[in-house]
C-alpha cells in the first residue's frame, strides 16, 4: 500500500507559475553600500538607516546558527538580489493605477484586490517580492483609527510608532537571520490598532515571491493599545525554480494592557519538487511582547510549504496574567525539512501559556518540534500546558520532539504531553472497507489530527487549510 | 431455496502472506437468505478467508476466483466492494483518533448510496437515519459524538460494527469473530441485531470459534475449516458436534483419512 500512499501526497504545486513583469533590481551581493542604497530607495529617514547599518554591523560578527534539525547546502549571502521591485511604481494612489499584471497575478492566486472582488471582510495588503502593491479598506479602517498600510509606508508616515517599538520585541541582533533581515529589509506590514478599539475586521498580508534571484526580507509590526483587539492572517506562495530562494522575515507583536492579538499563518512557499530541488529557505523570527497587564497573543500557524523551515514564533509574557498561545500544524513532503516550535518565556505573574503541535511528515521528509518554556523566577503563579503530537506518513518520514523546559521558580505548573503515531495500514484499510476512498480516508484522519489546531483559525481560512493539507498529501499514502 | 440467487461463489481460492500460504483451496458457495458458519482452529485460514474477501492489501490472492454477484470480486478495490455491498465487521476495530463516528458513518453512508444511484444525505437528515438503526444494537446516540471507536469498550465497539452494518445493509455480512470477547448480554445485544439485518435478499457468513454465537444466530450450514480448507461442510448439528468432540475429532479424521 505503500506505494500508493506516496503518490497520494505528490500533488502539483498550483502557485508555481511565474509573472513575466519588469523590475527594477539592484546587483547581487551584501555589502554597506547595498543597505545605504536600499535605504535611499526607499527614501527614509535617518533613524531608518541607523537601524540598518547597526543591524548589518552586528550581522557581519554573528555566524549562522546550526543547531537546527536541518541538512541544507551553504547559503551564499553575496548570490542574492536584496532588492526588487516592479517597475513604474510610483506611488500608487488608487488601484486603477496598480499595474494590471500584478492585480492578475493576485486574483490568480485566489486574492482579488480590486474593488468589486475582493474579500467582503478581510483587508489585505499584497507584497510582491520586496515591495508592498496594494493594501485594501486602508481608508474604512483608518475611520475606526486602524492604521494598516505596508511599513515603508509607516516609517514616514508614523516615524514616531515605528522607532518606538521597531526592534523592541526582536532586537536587530537577536539571531543572525533577523540582524540579516533589519539590515535589508524592503517592505511587510504595519498594523496600529489604538485604545479600546476592536479592528472591524480581519487584516491580512499576502506574501509573493516572484524572482528566481531576489531574497525575501519582509517585517512585520503590530501594536495593540490597552484594551484594544486584531486578528491578522498571513499567506505566501512562490513559483517553482530549481534554485533556493532565501526567505528571513521578522514579525513583532506588542501587546499593550488588556490587548489581545491573534496572528494566524498559513505558509504554502513552494517547497521543492520531489528530489528536493528548489524550494523555499524559510528562516522567520517571530515573537509577540504581552507587556501590559492581562495581555493576550495566540498564534496559529499552518506549515505546509518551503524546502527548509526554522520558524519558533514565541511569546515574552511580562505582564501579569497574560497569556501565551501557539497552535501548529508542521506538514512535510518529500525531501521537505522543518525545524520549527515555540517560545514561552514566563516573566510576570500569573502568566499562562499552551502549546499544541502537531506535526505530519510524509515522503522522506523530515518534521522536528522545537519548543521553549521558561519560567523566570518572579514568575509566581505561571502555568504551562504542551501537547505535542507526531504523524508518520509511510515508512521514510522522521518525526522529532526537542522540548527545552527551564524552571527557575517553584510555584510554576509546567506539563508536557507527546505523542507519535502512524497512519497505519490497517487504519485505512478499515476505512475503506467502509466505502470510503484511500484519499478521502487519509484526509479524515488528518483533519481529526489536526482539529485542535484547525478550530482556531478564522473561519474562511480553516476550510482553506483543511483543503490545503489534503492536496499536499494527495499521494502519500498507500 | 435451492432457487435463490447466488451471493457469493468462492472457487478454489488460494492466497498467502508475506509468500506464506494460508488459503489452500477453499470453494464456498452463499445463496440469498442463507447463514453460513465457518468454524475452525485458530490458524486454520478463517479470518485470512474474511480479510481477503474484503481486499486487504496485505493478502496476495494466488489463484482461484470469487464471484459476488457474478462479478469478479477480485478486481476491485477494497472501497468498491465495501460500496457494492461485501461488509466485514471486524475482529478488531480499528480507532481512528480525531474522526467523529458520526462523521464517519455518514461519509460511509453515501459512498453506498452513492454507489447504488441514490442521493447523499445532509448531515441532518443523517441524524434521523442513524437514530433509527441505534435501536437495532441498544447504542447510546452520545456514542455518535466521539472519535471513531476510541476508548470503546469491546463490547461498544462490536456493536458500532453492527450499527455500521445495519446502516449500511450489505449483500453480504461477513462477520470475523464477532463473538469474541462479549459477555453474555453483549453477546444477545450483537446476535439480536444480526438477525434483524439478516433478511432473504442478504447473507451472512458468521466466522467463529465457538458454538455460543450459533445459539443465538442459527445458521444453516457450517463450514469446518482446516489448514486453508473447508472440510467438512454440514448443518447446525456439526457446530454442535465441534463443541462436543473438540477440533481433536477432525485431526483424527483427517488421520484416517475419511474426513
Amino acid at each position: 500500500m505503500s506505494a500508493s500512499v506516496q503518490t497520494l501526497v505528490n500533488q502539483p504545486y498550483k502557485y508555481g507559475f511565474v509573472t513575466d513583469i519588469e523590475t527594477v533590481k539592484i546587483p547581487k551581493g551584501l555589502n554597506e553600500e547595498v543597505v545605504r542604497l536600499i535605504s535611499a530607495k526607499k527614501e527614509e529617514p535617518e533613524f531608518m538607516l541607523d537601524f540598518r547599518l547597526k543591524a548589518y554591523r552586528k550581522w557581519l560578527t554573528m555566524a549562522e546558527p546550526d543547531w537546527a534539525a536541518l541538512g541544507y547546502p551553504e547559503i551564499d549571502y553575496q548570490d542574492i538580489v536584496y532588492y526588487s521591485a516592479p517597475k513604474a511604481q510610483e506611488k500608487k494612489q488608487s488601484l486603477d493605477e496598480v499595474d494590471p499584471a500584478l492585480l492578475e497575478t493576485f486574483e490568480k492566486l485566489g486574492l482579488p484586490l480590486s474593488e468589486q472582488k475582493r474579500l467582503t471582510n478581510v483587508a489585505v495588503d499584497a507584497v510582491f517580492d520586496s515591495v508592498s502593491i496594494a493594501t485594501t479598506f486602508r481608508a474604512d479602517l483608518l475611520k475606526h483609527g486602524v492604521v494598516f498600510c505596508s511599513i515603508s509606508e509607516a516609517v514616514k508616515e508614523y516615524p514616531e510608532l515605528v522607532q518606538k517599538y521597531l526592534g523592541s520585541v526582536v532586537p536587530v541582533g537577536d539571531n543572525y537571520f533577523s540582524a540579516l533581515n533589519a539590515a535589508v529589509f524592503s517592505d511587510g506590514s504595519f498594523v496600529y490598532i489604538p485604545k479600546g478599539v476592536k479592528c472591524p475586521m480581519e487584516l491580512s498580508t499576502y506574501f509573493r515571491i516572484n524572482s528566481a534571484d531576489t531574497g525575501q526580507f519582509e517585517r512585520t509590526l503590530i501594536i495593540a493599545e490597552d484594551d484594544s483587539q486584531v486578528s491578522y492572517l498571513e499567506g505566501c506562495t512562490a513559483p517553482m525554480f530549481d534554485t533556493n530562494q532565501l526567505h528571513a522575515a521578522v514579525v513583532e507583536l506588542v501587546a499593550l494592557e488588556n490587548a489581545d492579538i491573534k496572528y494566524s499563518t498559513v505558509q504554502n512557499w513552494y517547497a521543492g519538487d520531489e528530489n528536493g530541488v528548489g524550494g523555499i529557505y524559510n528562516f522567520v523570527t517571530k515573537r509577540g511582547l504581552c507587556k501590559g497587564k492581562n495581555s493576550k497573543i495566540s498564534w496559529t500557524q499552518v506549515e505546509t510549504g518551503s524546502a527548509i523551515t526554522w520558524k519558533y514564533p514565541g511569546c515574552v509574557l511580562v505582564g501579569d496574567n497574560s497569556v501565551g498561545e501557539f497552535y501548529s500544524v508542521a506538514l512535510t513532503n518529500n525531501c521537505q525539512e522543518a525545524d520549527t516550535g515555540t517560545k514561552m518565556v514566563h516573566v510576570g505573574k500569573n502568566t499562562r501559556s499552551t502549546i499544541i503541535s502537531k506535526g505530519i511528515s510524509a515522503g522522506r521528509s523530515s518534521n522536528s518540534y522545537r519548543g521553549l518554556v521558561k519560567i523566570g523566577p518572579n514568575a509566581e503563579g505561571a502555568r504551562n500546558y504542551s501537547q505535542c503530537d507526531s504523524m508518520l506518513i509511510g515508512d521514510n518520514a522522521a518525526a522529532n520532539t526537542f522540548p527545552y523546559i527551564q524552571v527557575q521558580n517553584p510555584g510554576a505548573k509546567v506539563e508536557h504531553e507527546a505523542s507519535t503515531s502512524k497512519i497505519g495500514e490497517d487504519q485505512l484499510f478499515y476505512l475503506m472497507q467502509r466505502g470510503i476512498s484511500m484519499e478521502d480516508a487519509v484526509s479524515m484522519m488528518i483533519s481529526g489530527f489536526c482539529k485542535d489546531v484547525f478550530n482556531q483559525l478564522p473561519m474562511e481560512f480553516a476550510v482553506e487549510a483543511d483543503k490545503l493539507l489534503s492536496l499536499k498529501l494527495e499521494g502519500a499514502v498507500g | 431455496m435451492g432457487s435463490s440467487e447466488v451471493i457469493l461463489s468462492v472457487k478454489g481460492l488460494t492466497a498467502s502472506i508475506n509468500g506464506t500460504p494460508i488459503l489452500k483451496g477453499v470453494d464456498l458457495e452463499v445463496k440469498a437468505g442463507e447463514i453460513h458458519a465457518i468454524m475452525g482452529r485458530n490458524g486454520s485460514g478463517k479470518s485470512t478467508l474474511s480479510k481477503v474477501l474484503a481486499g486487504h492489501p496485505a493478502y496476495e490472492v494466488t489463484g482461484g476466483e470469487v464471484l459476488f454477484h457474478g462479478e469478479d470480486l477480485l478486481e476491485l478495490e477494497p472501497e468498491e466492494r465495501a460500496r457494492k455491498g461485501v461488509f466485514l465487521a471486524f475482529q478488531y476495530p480499528l480507532e481512528i483518533p480525531g474522526v467523529s463516528n458520526l462523521d464517519f458513518l455518514r461519509a460511509s453512508y453515501n459512498a453506498r448510496r452513492k454507489e447504488q444511484g441514490l442521493e447523499e444525505v445532509d448531515a441532518f437528515d443523517f441524524d434521523d437515519v442513524v437514530e433509527e438503526k441505534l435501536d437495532v444494537v441498544k447504542m447510546d446516540a452520545a456514542f455518535l459524538n466521539r472519535s471513531v471507536n476510541e476508548g470503546f469498550s469491546g463490547g461498544e465497539k462490536k456493536r458500532n460494527e453492527i450499527l455500521q452494518m445495519a446502516l449500511l445493509e450489505p449483500s453480504l455480512g461477513i462477520l470475523d469473530e464477532t463473538d469474541s470477547g462479549l459477555d453474555i448480554d453483549a453477546l444477545r445485544t450483537v446476535s439480536e441485531g444480526v438477525n434483524q439485518v439478516a433478511n432473504e435478499n442478504n447473507a451472512m457468513v458468521l466466522i467463529t470459534h465457538y458454538q455460543r454465537l450459533l445459539d443465538y444466530i442459527k445458521p444453516g450450514f457450517v463450514h469446518v475449516m482446516y489448514d486453508g480448507r473447508i472440510i467438512k461442510t454440514g448443518g447446525k448439528e456439526l457446530a454442535l458436534e465441534l463443541e462436543e468432540k473438540g477440533y481433536d475429532w477432525i485431526d483424527e479424521k483427517l488421520a484416517a483419512g475419511v474426513a
